[in-house]
């Protein structure tokens, strides 16, 4: 059995009288992809903003690397190794790639002034080795406005590598993009598994999901309903189970 | 030749402030040979440099409040508070500099905290938060102050402090102006090279996206309101020495030049973008109309106008090149 990196333990959360997760319990392994899926409202976005230190659970125990971890703020889930990467809100639209990439953590000498010079080599390593940037129309000191979605996201991607991140969140990755960029990001979530690193992947689209994910994890209503390895259930009977939860607005999935 | 220039990467990066520039060198043109008379000496100069620093040094502090999205509208009756302050501390002391300064700048800080942690903490909209602080220590001054100055010639004249703030150097440079010119290189290098002002860009371009990064979001916009607090209180204390008397009113014509000179420097209201040298131009531009104007013959009733119509002027050509790069 492979190495435990992340692992929940009867968490909830409410929002007011909303209880958002009830007793929910995830393990998420060394070098795994796991996707979450569900309706919306099913309670994914909180469960990831519980992981990434945007929440707090109101009980529950979060185990990271083996140890219990009580996660207050992003910077501290990015310091631990935990990143995000959203396509709406990865990157600041009108400032400099260079400059996205180091953002909130910043190279600087001791009186905080930047390392512009450092920063952006660094940032030109991380477009060619992580990303495969080369289009002469994209070089560090662009705005990141005229990216296109999925160049965004690589962005992104490359960044969380270059700081070594363990786990990565991919809320939406897919979203509102064209096929071929969509493949790009898929392409980034299977590079992942290469480097040893897991990842936490939603998205509404089960054939990007079942493509890319190697265990699927049913959320419904704020509870984990069903998971299964993907080699135990083939990709029309997973669509299949989610549309027997919608009709049947039945809490269970049978296994 | 012509089109290299205008495609250099310099040119691409820099429209904003090259667009700033070239209105400012069309305005002092216009002077001068409008006016050569008065142009081509020196004391419309010293002038400028007497009296644009006491907005200035506001103005280039609130480039980082706007560069945020946000606004401060207290900051005139911040500068009232502190002068009080600082008139009444250097007249009970019997001049001692480093309590009255001392009190007056922390007390400044203190009033920034207080617009920050309104707008943070409890949520309230600045423009809506700071117009509350507005008149709240203006208010606080007229009740303080019952209506009347203070007047610091006996303590203040001649001292080295005053030396320091507002001597002409070589008896011909307001040290103000070189104070003005200093803290705008020092701002422009926080706002570009420091993380904070990095943190500032970020916060204002997307707040969300910042969070997302791992930026603290309401401690960097509170450090912007208390910095702006700060620089508050030195202008008044650079009036005061000026002028070595505090009135009631102290402060209070600042709020639209200083903003306009924020706005005319190419700063975004949005958020996001900005410059500290657009600003530092904008001071020149907004500081000299009135003498300027003047100075070509045109009656007063001139002045607001053209204000005007500079604004308006310089703000449409910023939304063009905005337009233009989307």
């Amino acid at each position: 059995m492979s190495e435990q990196l992340l692992k929940l333990e009867n968490i909830y959360k409410n929002f007011g009288n909303v209880k958002v997760l009830k007793d929910v319990n995830i393990t998420i392994n060394k070098g795994e992809v796991v996707a979450l899926i569900g309706d919306n409202g099913a309670g994914k976005s909180t469960l990831i903003k519980v992981i990434t230190g945007v929440h707090r659970p109101n009980s529950g125990k979060i185990f990271f690397k083996e140890s219990e971890v009580e996660i207050k703020s992003v910077s501290q889930s990015r310091k631990m190794g935990i990143e995000a990467v959203y396509q709406e809100r990865a990157l600041c639209d009108q400032q400099e790639l260079y400059r996205n990439i180091f953002a909130g953590r910043e190279i600087t000498n001791s009186l905080g002034f930047l390392n512009i010079k450092q920063q952006r080599k660094e940032a030109e390593k991380i477009l060619r080795n992580y990303i495969g940037f080369t289009s002469k129309a994209i070089t560090v000191d662009s705005q990141v406005m005229g990216l296109s979605g999925g160049e965004k996201q690589g962005v992104a991607f490359g960044r969380s590598l270059y700081f070594n991140s363990d786990l990565i969140v991919l809320d939406e990755p897919t979203m509102g993009l064209s096929i071929q960029e969509t493949e790009k990001v898929l392409n980034f979530v299977k590079g992942l598994k290469n480097e040893n690193k897991s990842a936490i992947f939603i998205d509404h689209n089960i054939i990007h999901v079942y493509g890319a994910a190697d265990r699927f994890i049913i959320l419904d209503r704020g509870e984990v309903v069903g998971e299964f390895l993907k080699n135990e259930i083939s990709r029309e009977e997973l669509v299949k189970k989610m549309i027997q939860l919608h009709e049947s607005g039945k809490i269970k999935v049978e296994a | 030749m012509l089109s290299g220039i205008l495609n250099s990467y310099f040119v691409k990066t820099h429209r904003l402030e090259i667009s700033i520039t070239i209105i400012a060198i069309v305005l002092f043109l216009i002077y001068f040979f409008g006016a050569t008379h008065v142009f081509t000496r020196f004391p419309i100069y010293r002038a400028f440099m007497q009296s644009m620093p006491f907005f200035g040094i506001i103005a280039i502090s609130a480039t980082f409040v706007v560069t945020l999205g946000e606004i401060d509208l207290s900051f005139p009756s911040i500068v009232g508070i502190t002068s009080l302050t600082f008139g009444m501390l250097l007249t009970s002391t019997d001049g001692n500099f480093f309590i009255s300064f001392a009190l007056a700048t922390a007390l400044g800080m203190f009033a920034g905290l207080v617009n920050g942690l309104l707008v943070t903490k409890i949520g309230i909209p600045s423009i809506v938060a700071t117009i509350g602080t507005l008149f709240f220590w203006r208010g606080l001054v007229n009740v303080i102050s019952q209506g009347s100055g203070i007047a610091i010639v006996d303590e203040a004249d001649g001292t080295w402090h005053h030396t320091i703030f507002v001597d002409k150097l070589f008896d011909t440079i307001p040290a103000q102006f070189i104070w003005f010119v200093i803290l705008t290189g020092l701002m422009q290098w926080v706002y570009r090279y420091h993380k904070f002002g990095n943190h500032i860009h970020f916060v204002g371009d997307n707040k969300a996206s910042a969070q997302m990064m791992g930026i603290d979001v309401d401690r960097v916009k509170i450090i912007a309101f208390v910095q702006l607090g700060f620089f508050s209180a030195l202008a008044g204390i650079f009036t005061m020495y000026e002028m070595l008397y505090f009135w009631p009113t102290q402060g209070s014509g600042l709020m639209l030049t200083t903003l306009a000179a924020v706005f005319v420097g190419g700063t975004s209201v949005f958020g996001g973008k900005g410059t500290v040298y657009g600003t530092f131009i904008g001071v020149l531009i907004i500081g000299s109309l009135e003498s300027g104007i003047v100075a070509l013959g045109l009656s007063g009733f001139y002045v607001q106008f053209i204000n005007g119509l500079m604004i308006t002027i310089a703000v449409t050509i910023y939304a063009l090149i905005q337009k233009r790069k989307n």
